[in-house]
């Protein structure tokens, strides 16, 4: 399966390229940087989910010391989006979330914005929010967005649905679904939610903008994709894109939280309204939590079939997305989610609805796995409850149903040998947690005498990147005078560890040592080449293709300068050891350092010239999904994996301890090993955040309760699990970069499954609502004793919480 | 015209050098650091004393820079994460981190540096949950911890070799 060729570079344990400045705190992040003259800006927010603007004075602000502009809604006729354009950059008219930034001020310290914020007098009036999407779908709620038809949006993908709230609707059907459930020799339906939560990159969105004359624009943003930064900065301003130039250096974690564009413009105004001095705009911890997007939140159900030996005959499924109050990655996270959205399993016969909703909360976007941990966290607890309506063990019940060669995928994409092995996956954390099977009722009221449970459970994942089709990615490979090499790609590595796998296949091809290879941290529209953005897993992937290509061109004007000199056919020559030379006569060499900035005989005449290799990589072959059905190739290379785990709950408390964590993933090929065990480390850990620990809470006025560290916790090290390993399976991807396929969102994705189903295991509870903390536990706990006193017959537990949303009409033709 | 705001002058020993300055009563250490001597290492991640990103050595003792403020630093001694490497030569931790893939996107790097120094002189030779404990108020949302408590055990256990 795995390739045996012997490589150099690619596979083994490379430290970090840029771990030296990270550790003497030299690396520069843009919360680090500051120019001369610059300003600070802040903002006033909205106190309200939703309220009319009546009136806004400024005039005591404008007075206040050290102003230097104060921007409101009105001023402002521009408005941003990336797949919907329907955001405004001040609220103009209507505040629709609490949080929503209203008025700006530039300064000349953050103080004395902050005082001039506090002297803006706001006049509101209250309106009707819609808090609960499934609300926001009845016909007689209000519109979060009246003007949904007049939005321009990306036509051919989209569906937003004017006179109402769902700003996309993505439908999957492949088969019959109704006719097949109805055939089905067992059903059963769940409903499961998964409350919005926070991406918590430690450094917190920040920008510089400068506004310069003759309509230009330079941007140092903390941001994942500088060419959309750019791309979407010049849509909303009309400035053509030469004119600005984005800058990003290194950024202090992203998630997903920020692939697309965010404080940029409101700077660049802020900026403009100062007379184009530079202005900083950052995000305090609360303005990360409350201003800025987050995950959304998802209502899902189920309706499965599946015949009496457990083979799954039909699934329908509807997800129902809390998008809050801007559609910005929210549309498409509700669709590449649907694309994924039956798991890693073959289903024939498949129904699923996706509707991103707009509600009065602070707006969703992407978050590492974009929608698969949501989707996942149903779906696999989903299989372990329909394992019990069969009386299969869970494990057997997916061996019987996992996507194998020769299966069709729900968008109608043949699944082959080199697709990944998901099975492979189930049975290596099966044996790792040492699985034998679901707990009887006997043995679990043996153990319930000590006061704590154990259980086991596993969950499946499976995830393709979420883009379009002419998604790209180009590279430079830039020689220096002594031979060494600057690798130019405007891939973001905000700690992924993509530009250490880049030098490493950059060293590989270009057959030199790794140390030769420089590349610098910082991308900058103006003089690094095109990246489509930086989300998906598909950075090394796509990254390492461009500099393959790269390394290539490059060799061959290697070649075709030294062909002269040694007067050699260039298709004798061979490149290695930095030095390339004729393959028979291996004496009759030059070094790279001789050939790449041209070559100088004795008398002085001179051929070659610079060498700049050149190369690039554009995902092949990927389609549209057919708007009504759903059906064709959305996905580039598809990642599996599995999770098992082992965990300890206290009766008392309801607290979970994870003892045992084994993580299986079809990664195709180890890049570098090193990072890629701190890519699943770290994933993991935010799934657990995810699993045991986080959600936004809001007050039934939908004023989000818990911005900030104190009410929101996220996992320290003190929440590890005893014991975590992880696992590669090497599926070759033919296709990927010396077989491999991206891996840095999946180890997230299916951690609360696991959680979930091994909580079920130890408690016989079925949990159906993130996340598990302590007190959802326990309470779950008293319930079931009173259940177990009353002796009624032990049944699934539904959540009280979850209505089914009546008003859906789910085959509303599309728009 | 600005407010009239008083100012106090401090006399702080950083990295062994001394700055003497003067400054606004509500200026945080961590404000000064980075903005009047430009040592940026120290990060603010939450500016409440919640997430250790600011954390820096105080008379030797790991504080959250961000909730001290430069007065009360006045005649004390500040080591951050920019004097711990002496003549390009890196400390034990520093190589330990790299080494270990204990560092990511970086933001959260000197204050957990800085922590882990703070318990090893005092305790050179802590056992796992001593670690997971000097650690536990510095808040990494990159790499899920693993790699970072093993980076300060090899240093604890003697494996990272000086020179
Ligand atoms: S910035 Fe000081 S603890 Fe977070
Ligand atoms: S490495 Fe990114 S927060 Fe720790």
């Amino acid at each position: 399966m795995s390739t045996d060729q012997e490589y150099r570079y690619i596979g083994k344990g490379i430290s970090r390229l840029d771990g030296l400045e990270k550790v003497t705190g030299s690396a520069q992040f843009v919360h680090d940087m500051a120019f001369p003259g610059m300003l600070y800006g802040k903002t006033v927010k909205s106190p309200h989910a939703c309220a009319r603007i009546v009136s806004i004075d400024i005039s005591e602000a404008e007075k206040m010391p050290g102003v230097c502009a104060v921007l409101v809604g009105r001023e402002l006729p521009y408005k941003v989006g990336i797949y919907m354009i329907d955001k405004d950059i001040l609220a103009k008219g209507v505040a629709r979330y609490q949080g929503e930034p209203v008025v700006a001020v530039a300064a000349r310290s953050e103080l004395a914005a902050e005082e001039a914020c506090a002297k803006v007098k706001i006049v509101w009036e209250e309106l009707p929010a819609v808090l609960d999407p499934r609300e926001g779908l009845a016909l007689a709620a209000p519109l979060v967005h009246p003007e949904l038809a007049s939005y321009s949006y990306m036509k051919g993908v989209f569906q937003p649905q004017p006179g109402t709230n769902i700003s996309h609707h993505q439908k999957i059907r492949k088969g019959d679904a109704e006719k097949a459930i109805d055939q089905a020799e067992i059903v059963w339906k769940t409903q499961f939610y998964n409350p919005p939560v926070q991406h918590v990159a430690m450094e917190t969105h920040t920008c510089i903008a400068h506004a310069l004359p003759g309509s230009q624009a330079r941007i140092w943003t903390s941001a994942q994709s500088p060419f959309t930064v750019r791309n979407l900065f010049s849509a909303c301003f009309g400035i053509p894109h030469q004119n600005i130039r984005v800058h990003v250096p290194y950024v202090g974690g992203g998630f997903g939280g920020k692939a697309g564009i965010h404080l940029e413009p409101l700077a660049y105004l802020l900026s403009h309204k100062a007379g184009g001095r530079p202005v900083k705009l950052t995000m305090t911890r609360e303005e990360e939590f409350g201003t800025i997007p987050s995950r959304q939140g998802l209502y899902s159900q189920f309706t499965t079939g599946a015949t009496r030996d457990g083979k799954i005959v039909s699934l329908i499924a509807t997800y129902i997305w809390d998008a809050g109050a801007y559609a910005d990655y929210g549309v498409n996270v509700g669709r590449a989610a649907s694309y994924s959205g039956a798991g890693p399993y073959e289903v024939p016969n498949c129904r699923i609805d996706s509707l991103v909703v707009y509600t009065n909360k602070v707006f969703g976007t992407a978050y590492r796995g974009f929608g698969h941990l949501e989707v996942l966290w149903g779906i696999e607890r989903n299989m372990d409850i329909g394992a019990r309506q069969l009386g299969l063990d869970p494990v057997e019940f997916r061996r019987r149903n996992v996507l194998r060669p020769g299966a069709k995928t729900i968008t109608g994409e043949t699944i082959s040998e080199h697709t990944g092995r998901v099975d492979l996956c189930l049975e290596k954390v099966a044996e790792e947690i040492g699985w034998s099977g679901i707990q009887t009722e006997e043995e679990r009221a043996q153990a319930r005498d000590s006061g704590k449970l154990r259980g086991k459970g596993v969950a499946l994942l499976h995830k393709a990147p979420a883009m379009p089709v002419f998604t790209s990615s180009a590279a430079l490979l830039k020689f220096n005078e002594n031979g060494s090499v600057d690798l130019l790609t405007s891939i973001t590595d905000y700690g992924q560890g993509t530009y250490t796998a880049l030098a490493q296949c950059a060293a590989e091809e270009l057959k030199m040592p790794i140390e030769r290879i420089h590349v610098p941290w910082e991308s900058d529209t103006a003089l690094t080449p095109f990246d489509w953005q930086t989300v998906a897993s598909r950075g090394a992937f796509m990254g390492c293709k461009a500099v393959m290509a790269a390394a290539r061109d490059a060799l061959q004007q290697i070649k075709e300068t030294a062909a002269q000199i040694l007067r050699a056919p260039v298709g004798e020559l061979v490149c290695r050891d930095e030095a390339v030379f004729v393959a028979h006569r291996p004496e009759e060499r030059l070094s790279y350092r001789e050939v790449v900035m041209g070559y100088s005989y004795a008398n002085g005449n001179s051929i070659g010239g610079p060498v700049i290799g050149r190369g690039h990589y554009i995902a092949q072959g990927l389609t549209h999904l057919d708007l009504e059905t759903g059906q064709g190739l959305p996905a580039l290379d598809w990642t599996y994996g599995a999770h098992g785990v082992e965990i300890e709950v206290d009766l008392e408390t309801g607290e979970i301890t994870v003892l045992n964590l084994a993580t299986a993933l079809d990664v195709g090929q180890v890049l570098n090993a090193q990072s890629l065990r701190g890519q699943i480390i770290g994933g993991v850990v935010q799934g657990l955040g995810s699993a045991l620990l986080e959600e936004f809470r809001f007050s039934p006025q939908g004023r989000l309760l818990n911005a900030g560290f104190v009410d929101y916790k996220i996992p320290t090290s003190k929440d590890l699990p005893r014991k975590m390993s992880q696992h590669m399976i090497l599926t070759e991807q033919l296709d990927g970069p010396y077989g491999a396929r991206g891996a840095a969102e999946h180890p997230m994705i299916s951690i609360p499954g696991a959680i979930g189903n091994a909580l079920c295991d130890a408690l016989g509870i079925d949990f159906f609502e993130l996340p598990l903390n302590a007190e959802r536990v326990w309470l779950g706990i008293q319930r079931q004793r009173s259940v177990l006193q009353n002796t009624l017959p032990r049944a699934i537990m539904l959540p009280q919480a979850i209505k089914l949303p009546q008003t859906v009409h789910l085959d509303r033709g599309g728009g | 015209m600005l407010h009239e705001i008083p100012l106090y002058t401090i006399s702080v020993e950083v990295n062994e050098r001394t700055y003497t300055e003067k400054v606004p009563a509500q200026m945080t250490l961590l404000q000064f650091l980075r903005e009047r001597l430009c040592l940026t290492g120290a990060k603010e991640g939450c500016g409440v004393g919640e997430c250790g990103a600011c954390t820096v050595l105080l008379n030797g003792k790991a504080v959250d820079a961000c909730l001290v403020l430069a007065v009360e630093a006045d005649q004390a001694s500040v080591r951050t994460v920019e004097g711990e490497a002496r003549d390009g030569e890196l400390t034990l931790l520093q190589r330990a981190f790299i080494e270990h893939g204990a560092v990511q996107c970086g933001f959260c790097t000197s204050g957990m540096l800085l922590s882990a120094q703070s318990l090893l002189e005092k305790n050179p030779h802590p056992d796992q949950e001593e670690i997971v404990e000097a650690i536990s108020g510095n808040l990494c949302r990159c790499t899920g911890y693993v790699q970072i408590l093993e980076a300060i055990e090899a240093v604890a256990l003697g494996r990272e070799e000086g020179g």
